[in-house]
């Protein structure tokens, strides 16, 4: 079936692509003499909030942000489903923390996060009332399977694995069944890069084959069973194996720091989806403004974080991703 | 009326009309981007405005071939009858007009759709922007020269 034409919302996202920040803005914010200046030069780009910068903390300008994004692209499609996939995190992130919630009896509020493909209050329900059957199959499952584990073993981390893995196989799942590239190749890359940081992660504090047969999603580009293997002989075992893959300029990364690497990470996506420049009529250039200004405000985010903790510079250069513009 | 006619009627009817849909559509698919463009930067109405009415010149062609082969023929004046082979050659000449009128409108306005995006992007690249999907008139141009001279060659046949 011939991919469906967008040409309005493409031609609408080229003029928005204009205001996305440039590395020459994101330098000017590394220079910074405070996250105080930082956030003027921020304003001078837009970024106020939502009452136009008074009184706002910075998670909730970015946070706007994020909202911004994607009420601009989806009132663009006639799919409100259109761009779920870059949203699954999110109903992951709600339901891990609905359960931990649950389980200790705790009463905080802003731990979960809006803007997911299903509501907080339907998550916490379902987790709260032991019934998932209001939440999607696969979702319901994991969020069994993590309840049963945290009341039986009170192990935040093996909880964390379950939920972590059911997010990954959703995204890939989502991924898979899109018509576009780009969203069949962000589920596929967000899958691999994932095992591979769990991987190099659990190679580091020696866990075991049961931790792998339980963390790793299965994606097209890595061999879960073979990476489970080499990371159960340590981290060289692992750069033997990536050498082997479409991966192997990570290993290079990897032995420099795991913040090389998460910066590589980033800059992997930012670099496939930078040929959706150059399509003006498929979803593609639409979904590709989502993750570029999903990696701006993560951009932006590290960088304010740095000012406030007083980092270097190049501390925080070091850390910041590829623009895609 | 004799079939010759019928013929050569039907070939300028093809020439309006399949060159006129392809202009529609091509503007049509042009406007959608230029609408995007001005959505958020209504400055540059002008330029996208040009951009869009590129793909429309092929409609115009279209127009002028079924002119002037109604008039050779004289359906809009005179005696219409002719031969069938006569008219079956007025048929012919007017074909590559609507053909090529259909294809290149809709390639032109693909073309036109970038551009929109380049301007967009970089309005100082507007002459650039404009050249490359005036490329694709070339080819509607020479169906036009083509149908021109063929109508012009038949009606001069006894």
């Amino acid at each position: 079936m011939p991919e469906k034409q967008y040409t309005y919302a493409v031609a609408r996202i080229r003029a928005k692509e204009n205001a996305l920040l440039n590395d020459a803005f994101m330098e000017q914010l590394i220079g910074a003499a405070s996250e105080r200046e930082a956030l003027s030069l921020l304003s001078e780009k837009g970024w106020k909030g939502r009452n136009n910068g008074s009184g706002e903390s910075v998670q909730d300008i970015l946070s706007y942000e994020e909202e911004k994004t994607f009420d601009t692209v989806l009132s663009m499609v006639d799919d409100p489903h259109a761009f779920d996939v870059f949203l699954l995190k999110r109903d992951y992130h709600n339901l891990k923390a609905a359960i931990k919630l649950t389980v200790s009896s705790g009463q905080i509020d802003d731990i979960f996060v809006e803007g997911g493909t299903i509501p907080v209050e339907r998550i916490r329900t379902a987790v709260s009332q032991q019934d998932f059957s209001s939440l999607p199959d696969a979702m319901a499952e994991a969020g069994k399977e993590a309840t049963d584990e945290l009341l039986h073993s009170r192990d935040g981390q093996a909880c964390d694995v379950i939920i972590d893995r059911a997010s990954l196989r959703a995204i890939r799942e989502a991924a898979r069944s899109d018509h576009n590239s780009l969203i069949r190749r962000y589920g596929e890359l967000t899958v691999a890069l994932s095992d591979i940081k769990t991987a190099v992660r659990g190679a580091d504090i020696a866990k075991d084959m049961t931790f792998y047969s339980r963390a790793l999603a299965e994606c097209d580009t890595i061999d879960i069973k073979r990476l489970s293997e080499a990371a159960c002989l340590g981290r060289d075992r692992i750069y033997d194996y990536l050498e082997n893959t479409r991966y192997k300029d990570a290993v290079e990364k990897l032995k420099r720091s795991f913040f090389a690497f998460e910066k590589w990470c980033n800059d992997s996506l930012m670099d496939s989806i930078r040929t959706e420049l150059y399509h003006p009529f498929t979803i593609g250039p639409l979904a590709a403004y989502i993750l570029a200004r999903m990696s701006e405000i993560s951009n932006v985010r590290i960088i304010l974080t740095g000012k406030e903790n007083d980092l270097p510079d190049t501390m925080i250069r070091e850390r910041i991703s590829k623009t895609y513009v | 009326m004799s079939m010759g006619t019928v013929w050569a009627l039907l070939g300028a009817a093809l020439s309006a009309l399949l060159a006129g849909a392809g202009s529609a559509i091509g503007v049509g698919k042009a406007g959608q981007a230029a609408a995007g463009v001005i959505t958020e930067d209504p400055s540059l109405f002008s330029k996208v405005l040009i951009l869009q009415l590129l793909p429309g010149t092929q409609g115009i062609y279209g127009l002028l071939i079924a002119f002037i082969t109604l008039t050779n023929i004289g359906i809009m004046g005179g005696s219409a009858d002719m031969s069938v082979q006569k008219g079956m050659l007025y048929f012919a000449a007017c074909l590559p007009m609507a053909v090529v009128g259909l294809i290149s409108a809709i390639c032109q306005a693909k073309a036109a759709v970038a551009s929109i995006g380049l301007v967009a992007k970089k309005p100082d690249q507007f002459g650039k922007a404009m050249i490359l999907p005036a490329m694709v008139e070339t080819y509607a141009i020479l169906a036009l020269l083509v149908s021109i001279l063929s109508i012009f060659g038949v009606s001069a046949l006894a």
